[in-house]
């Protein structure tokens, strides 16, 4: 990875992210509204939300519990003591006036989340700067209808939980940042902090980025510091970055404007025209007024409390996917695609593991034919109707004999098109295990018929018996090419 | 007697054993507010219909042998920052007029639970923003003293309907003395609980971590009632306190013996009305003939109070007072020419972004709150709100905010350093009786001035009561208060008691209550 500046990049690219994740609770944060996304608009409201007088915030404290969680896998330090703050700011879609937020003494922070990618090509240590719980805004609609101009407001999503994890800039490509997000992702899926729907907004990236262009004399040059927002993939956060780089670059080459000289500034993701826009500039210091939230109390954390939470999180992917290679004995590659589709498919994985016996005919049997085909289904794992059970059968089969693997994961296709038994499949497909006296029978014919063959094994060409298999799958389907082949090397020797 | 002759603890003992019906001691008091409140304004709302329904479906309950809660036909009236949602809630601001809130506020519902009567809102300052009741944006409370001078504030209505027999109960809360000042205007007897004690929700804020709920009555023996009604847990408050409430009411009669009374020689100074200092020495020898023992102690930094105050609630009202913006509810500003949004001018502000400004969109935003608040507010909401604004703006924020925090703790340190020595402390509520309306209405220090003796009991967290204690020559009530450790809500209610076991202040009516011949 380009660390330092090389030939083909004349800078180091420095990307530090920040990422808005909505907490996966029944209810919101300080009240007792649903979370379920696409209501009808201001369907899940109360006073709380809604900011009506008089009303006040009780804390969610399963959203804490989700919130430590998450800084508990990305190894951050937990503040044995917290408190909320107002961050102070009027704007339609936030009812109070101010957010409930976390400002000088957040839950958490001090963390780290490794981007893994076992092909080797990227592996670095992205620090955490801090973890913090705030209540989010509501949604403004603006109406870009003709003549009217109206902004609506939705305050179904005010007041769900959100966790802010920011990261140092400590990333150093567009690629790579897209690489942590996934990781990032993965990571709150498996512990059920977040879904991570960034369609839905349960997941939003900001990217600050800027460049370090070594100058004459030793001296480094860094350009000002760019915010983008708007990007709502992570292929547009990499894409967005991508150009961004490029433009910087360009920009400096033109204008030599570095860090602190202008203002930093927001742009924003046009995803169609695949460019950056000026936002507007970020005001170097908009004053939010935090002040300490009267309406809540402090919050403790005994070390009791944070042992259990520790204890119930179950592993994080990077834990499980050095777990899954040393015991099934599968390479480090296939443990990585195996934990990458979710702790539902590693179940499934071990069940068939267990049933196999063998990690690694489980592995392939995973990627070459239950991914594949539950890609082309879509739904999730635990709603796939082959069970492991039915796997690890039509697999016990092979290793008897019965049939071979391809024949097997024609099998495999069948069971799951038709929903039927492996038995009522294999009996509908004329499989039936062929018999040794069959077997010898159809090779004495095969060597009748090959005297060519015969001769080039008999020269010690035993390679040259390869050609007999497609014959012999012609003159019976169900034979097994690997006892085809012994016998008829068998029968060479005894003429 | 007449029902509005009755303390409260006798009302409910005559509804529960069939003496007197609910209805009868409802009609009684809506019949002297209509006859009174036209001269004092105590009332914003007055709920004639709910009031008689209610007081009916009690008389009916108990007809039918049904249990009835505590206060049953006890009627109540409710300062108007608590949410109500039968009836207007304004909190005496145009911002908020003809407000009508989806919900109870706890207290409310408790009074309701309780069988109570809720007879109307009373006038405030705006806000809870005052100590003369003259903020309030529907015209001032006239003192039933005397009709040309303030009843206090900012509970003023609820101390004035109480005082003129319009309610023999009131909800009132106290921020910085908002229910013990006025009190100590109006004769009569109100309670600052215990930070905690009493649930907020449903309290309009104004200084969240100062503001509380208390009873105000004729007696420390009906506060006790209504108080041990009110205070509770409630879960929908996270700062109320958890704890199992006491039945204030029945160790009010233990006597005094042994019981430490601090004086507090710096209350003393100068400023203090000669004739409110000799009545309340008057009232700290009584409680010495009543067997209590009187100690000299200091308060180091109760000099910085008010301004320590000053900036404490205004910080949080800044805040709290940010959701009044017209645009979810409340006065919004009549769109003028060239406000009208632009579109497609806007952008969407997601947490963690800055608010922006220019663009269409956001100067017609901005233009309306503007507007809107400037029309809504008066001037010293305004002014306060200005106050915290600044004093929690990036700069201003250590030498201010953060440096009134420091010094909230020393007072706090104070209190529990006296407590160590004494077990109550007593002095004059405030410097003068009740002033002229209009006299300190131009110059806000001089109002700021008026909450000298009762803020630092709201930045320390305890409890504290007012009761009258003599009178002026010219007929006005002096007030004297008691403050009390955490929680030690029964021994004030109970000294208080004692108190008025010996003396009669607390039984004089101003001449506007007599009953016409």
């Amino acid at each position: 990875m380009t660390a330092t500046p090389t030939a083909a990049a004349p800078f180091t690219t420095v990307i530090g992210l920040e990422v808005h994740v909505q907490l996966q609770t029944r209810t919101k944060l300080f009240c007792g509204c649903s979370t379920t996304f696409g209501a009808p608009p201001n369907t899940h409201v109360c006073p709380t939300c809604l900011g009506l007088p008089g009303s006040l915030p009780v804390m969610n404290r399963t959203a804490f519990e989700l919130a430590v969680r998450a800084a508990l896998a990305l190894d951050c330090k937990i503040a044995p003591f917290t408190k909320w703050d107002r961050k102070n700011y009027f704007y339609p879609d936030l009812p109070k006036g101010y957010q409930i937020s976390q400002f000088d003494l957040p839950f958490s922070s001090e963390g780290a989340l490794e981007v893994v990618d076992p092909k080797g090509a990227l592996s670095r240590n992205v620090r955490i700067t801090r973890v913090h719980l705030e209540e989010d805004a509501g949604k403004s609609m603006h109406d870009e209808a003709a003549g009217t101009g109206d902004t609506r407001i939705d305050l179904n999503r005010a007041g769900t939980p959100l966790c802010e994890i920011v990261t140092e800039p400590d990333l150093r490509s567009p690629q790579e940042a897209r690489a942590w997000l996934n990781e990032l992702k993965l990571l709150l899926v498996y512990l059920g902090v977040s879904d991570c729907n960034m369609q839905e907004g349960s997941l939003r990236v900001d990217a600050n980025v800027n460049l370090h262009i070594p100058c004459d004399g030793g001296r480094i040059a860094k350009t000002p510091i760019v915010e983008i927002k708007n990007m709502n993939s992570f292929r547009s956060v990499e894409r967005a970055l991508v150009y961004e780089v490029a433009r910087q670059y360009e920009e400096w080459l033109a204008t030599k404007a570095e860090m602190g000289k202008t203002p930093k500034q927001t742009r924003g993701w046009d995803d169609p025209a695949g460019v950056t826009r000026a936002q507007r500039h970020k005001e170097e210091s908009s004053d939010y007024r935090y002040f300490p939230e009267p309406d809540l109390v402090p919050v403790t954390v005994s070390n009791e409390w944070l042992a259990a939470t520790r204890e119930a999180m179950g592993d994080p992917p990077s834990v499980l996917r050095q777990k899954l290679a040393a015991t099934w004995k599968i390479p480090a590659y296939d443990a990585d695609v195996l934990v990458n589709q979710g702790r539902e498919l590693v179940a499934y994985f071990e069940d068939l593991a267990e049933r196999v016996g063998e990690g690694k005919v489980a592995s392939n049997w995973m990627q070459q034919d239950v991914l594949r085909t539950l890609n082309e289904r879509g739904g999730s794992i635990d709603a796939f109707p082959v069970r492991p059970a039915t796997v690890a059968d039509i697999i016990g089969r092979v290793a008897k004999g019965d049939f071979d693997t391809s024949r097997a994961r024609e099998i495999f296709a069948e069971v799951l098109a038709s929903g039927r038994t492996v038995d009522a499949v294999v009996a509908s497909m004329g499989i039936a295990a062929v018999d040794d006296d069959e077997l010898i029978t159809l090779c004495r014919e095969l060597l009748a018929e090959n005297p060519r063959v015969v001769a080039d094994v008999k020269g010690g060409k035993e390679q040259a018996a390869a050609g007999l298999i497609g014959q012999a799958k012609k003159k019976n389907p169900n034979v097994n090419p690997g006892k085809v082949r012994a016998m008829c090397l068998d029968l060479i020797r005894q003429m | 007697m007449q029902p509005s002759d009755m303390s409260a603890v006798d009302l409910v003992t005559a509804v529960r054993q069939g003496d007197l019906t609910a209805l009868r001691a409802t009609e009684a008091f809506l019949e002297r507010i209509e006859r009174l409140d036209g001269q004092i304004n105590a009332f914003l709302a007055v709920d004639r219909e709910g009031a008689l329904r209610t007081a009916a479906a009690i008389d009916a309950k108990r007809k039918a042998g049904k249990a009835l809660g505590p206060l049953a036909g006890l009627p109540v009236a409710v300062k108007d920052a608590l949410c109500t949602s039968d009836l207007p809630t304004t909190c005496a601001s145009k911002m908020l007029a003809g407000f009508r809130p989806p919900y109870d506020a706890e207290v409310v519902a408790r009074l309701r639970a309780a069988d109570a009567v809720i007879v109307g809102k009373t006038n405030m300052d705006e806000f809870a923003m005052g100590g003369s009741n003259e903020n309030s944006a529907f015209g001032p409370v006239h003192n039933p003293w005397d009709l040309t001078r303030a009843p206090g504030g900012s509970s003023g209505g609820s101390a004035a309907c109480v005082a003129a027999d319009m309610a023999p109960v009131a909800i009132g809360s106290d921020t910085g003395g908002s229910i013990r000042q006025p009190a100590g205007l109006c004769g009569i007897t109100g309670l600052k609980p215990t930070y905690g004690r009493v649930s907020r929700r449903g309290l309009v804020a104004f200084a969240s971590s100062l503001d509380q709920i208390g009873p105000m009555a004729r007696s420390a023996a009906d506060c006790a009632l209504l108080l041990e009604t009110i205070a509770g847990h409630d879960p929908g408050d996270s700062t109320s306190l958890d704890l199992p409430v006491p039945a204030y009411g029945t160790d009010l009669e233990r006597p005094l013996e042994g019981v430490r009374i601090g004086r507090v020689p710096a209350h003393f100074g100068a400023g203090l009305d000669p004739e409110v200092a000799h009545a309340v020495e008057e009232a700290f020898a009584a409680f010495r003939a009543a067997g209590a023992t009187i100690i000299d102690i200091d308060m180091p930094h109760a000099d910085a109070g008010v301004a320590t105050y000053y900036l404490v609630a205004p910080c949080e009202a800044s805040s709290n007072l940010a959701r009044y913006d017209g645009a979810h509810y409340g006065h919004r500003a009549e769109p003028g020419k060239g406000h009208r949004a632009e579109p497609g001018k806007g952008h969407r502000a997601e947490p963690g972004s800055a608010p922006a400004s220019g663009g269409g969109f956001e100067s017609a935003l901005v233009e309306m709150y503007c507007r809107s608040r400037a029309e809504g507010f008066g001037p010293e909401v305004k002014r306060r709100i200005m106050l915290g604004t600044y004093a929690l703006s990036a700069g201003y924020y250590d030498a201010y905010y953060a440096k009134a925090l420091k010094v909230r703790r020393l007072i706090r340190q104070d209190y529990l350093d006296a407590f160590e020595k004494v077990d109550l402390i007593g002095g004059p509520v405030s410097a003068t009786a009740a002033f002229k309306l209009g006299e300190k209405s131009g110059d806000p220090l001089a109002m700021y001035l008026v909450d000298l003796y009762t803020v630092c009991t709201n930045l320390a967290g305890v409890g504290g009561i007012s009761f009258p204690c003599g009178f002026t020559k010219g007929g006005l009530p002096i007030g004297f208060q008691l403050q009390a450790p955490a929680l030690a809500e029964p021994l004030l209610l109970r000294a208080t008691d004692r108190y008025q076991h010996l003396t009669d202040w607390h039984r004089r009516r101003p001449a506007i209550a007599a009953r016409p011949r």
